[in-house]
């Protein structure tokens, strides 16, 4: 289901951008959301100190990890939990097909984990046989429409309803032309619970996982990672080794900050607490690495893995807004998936930590304090002196360090960008430049700030 | 062994020690004006619940009677409302039995004011799926059980044991298509609170 592409961010970005009204709703969509999240946060007058208490507690956890996880595992462990570790992607999928194929299961329900995103455990068990249905609302319609989702906590925020009306048509059997979403919502709540009800095996996320008493917690708004783990006979759950928090009591500060940066909402209509199987069921969690110890040991990028997967950062981020998710090419888009998609292979996505404007937008709504702009910036660094620059950013990176080094050199820049912007804007606005090719350069401000500041303090001293 | 494989690879590359933070501040921020029981009914009313201020558990069947249809299936995990089904009777029962439930009622004994949401666990609920699998979910709860904030639903959940437990503040929904909001996702298609005196 997920699409192979070798086309970097700014062409993807550029496909994305050929529709240009479908661009600003979906630019206008995000920043609705991102609005809703500032009104949550100013109700909260210590949002601040949760901010940083909940960066502090994350950074604990990081210097901590290795004994956070052995005492996590031995508290699940007493608990009555079955506990699996998986070094990278391909061993957590051939664990899940396990234990599956022991149990003669063909058929699993799957509620929403970004984890099984990253290791493509969908194609993984289609190609051994294996029915994987996925329960959130928004996952299932990209899973009908084959592709993968486009954004951590929204994952069909860049699809009309009219297409999820001719997507359900063709597959669930709504009318032809029906686009209103509490019918097609009704049409999916009838469909999946048919699923809920047949599955044997339920696979799930994690939210957080607490070492202190061996717990994990999910959340959603749909309450399908309940309806399928409290009917399976198998419960699977895959969380990355910083999914770790070390005690109960901190989900106090992680609950009350999640949902208010996801949407705006003040928490998830459910935050399940799953301690022991229940009576005649099993739990499994799958501990997963895939890279992240490697970023841990990487000094400049380890704040990455304080990440609560919120999705703030996204829906702030004007390059996102107006690229979409896919032209991310990996399955955290925006800004934090460019700071984690690198450690995974730099060469294939060397683009990334460039599909920004350095704004510093995501590092201000970041409920967990990631410094994310500082560690993109760190990223191009790294990129470049280990030689993957992307293509296109090579020349003008080149010309870009010349002039930042020599004031006169930038003044003149500046002069030079302003004269070409304004007599010669196909200059800028080529085929060279993909990021452009829809849409208009903004006009050239007559004077600098530099001209505008002089000639207004020459008028003053006059 | 992964398993070693990965602690050891992290013990090598993680930071020197780090302090965990004072909790402290978080814990007693409370605002001692607010009127929790207020507060509480202006935020769930907010998320989509339906809030009911009462005296006594007629009140609540005088509510339900009007609600519901007659001969629908209701369990009840409370003596006191013991037309129904009682939940502590059918708990052991698989799952897939409670598929045509069209209403669960619950008692809590934890609310929170700040976010709508009722802490319920796996005892208050008989069985784990009924608070999921109904078409409907109302939850009883005194007027003394809220608190301001999750810091202070933590240090009354404490160090509880459980097998399972939730906060839900609503009904379930989602709004996946085009942001707009649409109520009854998965699960219960709407969430009563009855706020006992
Ligand atoms: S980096 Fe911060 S803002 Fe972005 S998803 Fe993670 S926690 Fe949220």
């Amino acid at each position: 289901m997920s699409t192979t592409t070798t086309k970097d961010h700014p062409h993807l970005a550029a496909d994305f951008n050929r529709d240009e009204p479908r661009v600003n709703w979906h630019d206008e969509t995000l920043w609705w959301v991102r609005a809703k999240r500032d009104i949550a946060a100013h109700k909260l007058p210590e949002w601040e100190l949760l901010r940083e208490t909940a960066s502090q507690i994350k950074f604990n956890v990081l210097s901590n990890l290795s004994t956070y996880l052995e005492q996590f595992e031995a508290n699940a462990t007493k608990n009555g939990i079955i506990v699996h570790w998986a070094a990278d992607a391909a061993e957590h999928n051939q664990i899940v097909h396990s234990l599956l194929e022991q149990r003669g299961i063909t058929k699993m329900v799957k509620s929403k984990s970004m984890l099984t995103e990253e290791c493509h455990l969908n194609d993984y068990l289609k190609d051994h046989g294996i029915d994987v249905i996925d329960s959130d609302l928004g996952e299932r319609i990209v899973q009908l429409a084959n592709e993968p989702p486009s954004h951590i906590v929204l994952p069909c925020i860049h699809k009309k309803k009219e297409e999820i009306g001719d997507i359900f048509h063709e597959h669930l059997g709504s009318a032809k032309g029906e686009s209103d979403p509490k019918i097609l919502t009704e049409t999916a709540r009838q469909h999946l619970r048919e699923v809920f009800l047949t599955r044997r095996a339920a696979l799930t996320g994690v939210n957080f996982a607490v070492a202190e008493t061996g717990e994990f917690v999910i959340c959603t708004n749909e309450g399908n990672a309940d309806m399928g783990a409290h009917l399976a006979e198998i419960h699977i759950a895959s969380m990355g080794i910083e999914k770790l928090i070390p005690e109960r009591k901190h989900l106090g500060v992680f609950l009350r900050l999640l949902t208010r940066s996801a949407t705006g909402q003040p928490i998830t209509t459910y935050s399940s607490h799953f301690s022991k199987p229940r009576d005649g069921s099993e739990i499994h969690i799958i501990i997963v690495d895939n890279g992240r110890s490697i970023q841990l040991g990487r000094e400049e990028f380890r704040n990455s893995l304080k990440c609560i997967r919120c999705g703030a950062c996204m829906n702030t981020c004007p390059v996102y807004r107006k690229s979409g998710g896919h032209s991310y090419h990996t399955a955290v888009a925006g800004p934090i998936g460019s700071i984690l998609a690198p450690n995974l292979d730099m060469k294939k996505y060397a683009d990334l930590p460039f599909a920004s404007t350095l704004c510093g937008s995501c590092s201000n709504v970041c409920p967990v304090k990631i410094d994310i702009h500082d560690q993109l910036y760190k990223w191009r660094q790294v990129i470049v002196k280990e030689g993957y620059s992307p293509k296109a950013k090579t020349m003008a990176m080149k010309a870009m360090a010349l002039t930042l080094a020599s004031p006169a050199l930038y003044r003149m820049g500046g002069k030079t960008g302003r004269l070409v912007f304004k007599y010669a804007p196909f200059a800028v606005n080529n085929k060279l430049n993909p990021w452009y090719n829809q849409r208009e350069m903004p006009k050239a401000p007559d004077e600098s700030f530099g001209e505008w500041y002089a000639k207004r303090k020459g008028a003053k001293n006059s | 062994m992964s398993r070693e494989k990965i602690l050891a690879a992290v013990k090598f590359n993680q930071p020197a020690a780090l302090p965990l933070p004072d909790m402290e501040v978080l814990n007693t921020l409370t605002d001692v004006r607010t009127d929790l029981v207020s507060k509480y009914k202006t935020i769930a009313t907010a998320g989509g619940s339906f809030v009911y201020e009462v005296n006594s558990f007629d009140e609540i069947k005088t509510i339900i009677n009007n609600e519901f249809k007659p001969g629908v299936k209701i369990i009840s995990a409370l003596d006191e409302l013991s037309d129904y089904i009682y939940a502590e009777t059918v708990k052991h029962e698989d799952g897939h039995n409670f598929a045509d439930v069209e209403l669960t009622v619950l008692r809590t004994q934890l609310g929170v004011a700040e976010n709508g949401a009722l802490w319920l666990t796996e005892k208050d609920m008989g069985s784990r799926v009924l608070p999921f699998i109904a078409q409907h979910l109302a939850v009883v709860i005194g007027k003394d059980n809220f608190v301001p904030t999750m810091a202070q639903a933590y240090q009354v959940i404490g160090a509880a044991d459980y097998g399972y437990g939730a906060f839900i503040s609503g009904p379930s929904k989602t709004a996946d298509i085009e942001q707009s909001l649409v109520i009854g996702a998965h699960g219960p298609r709407s969430l009563s609170v009855f706020i006992l005196s």
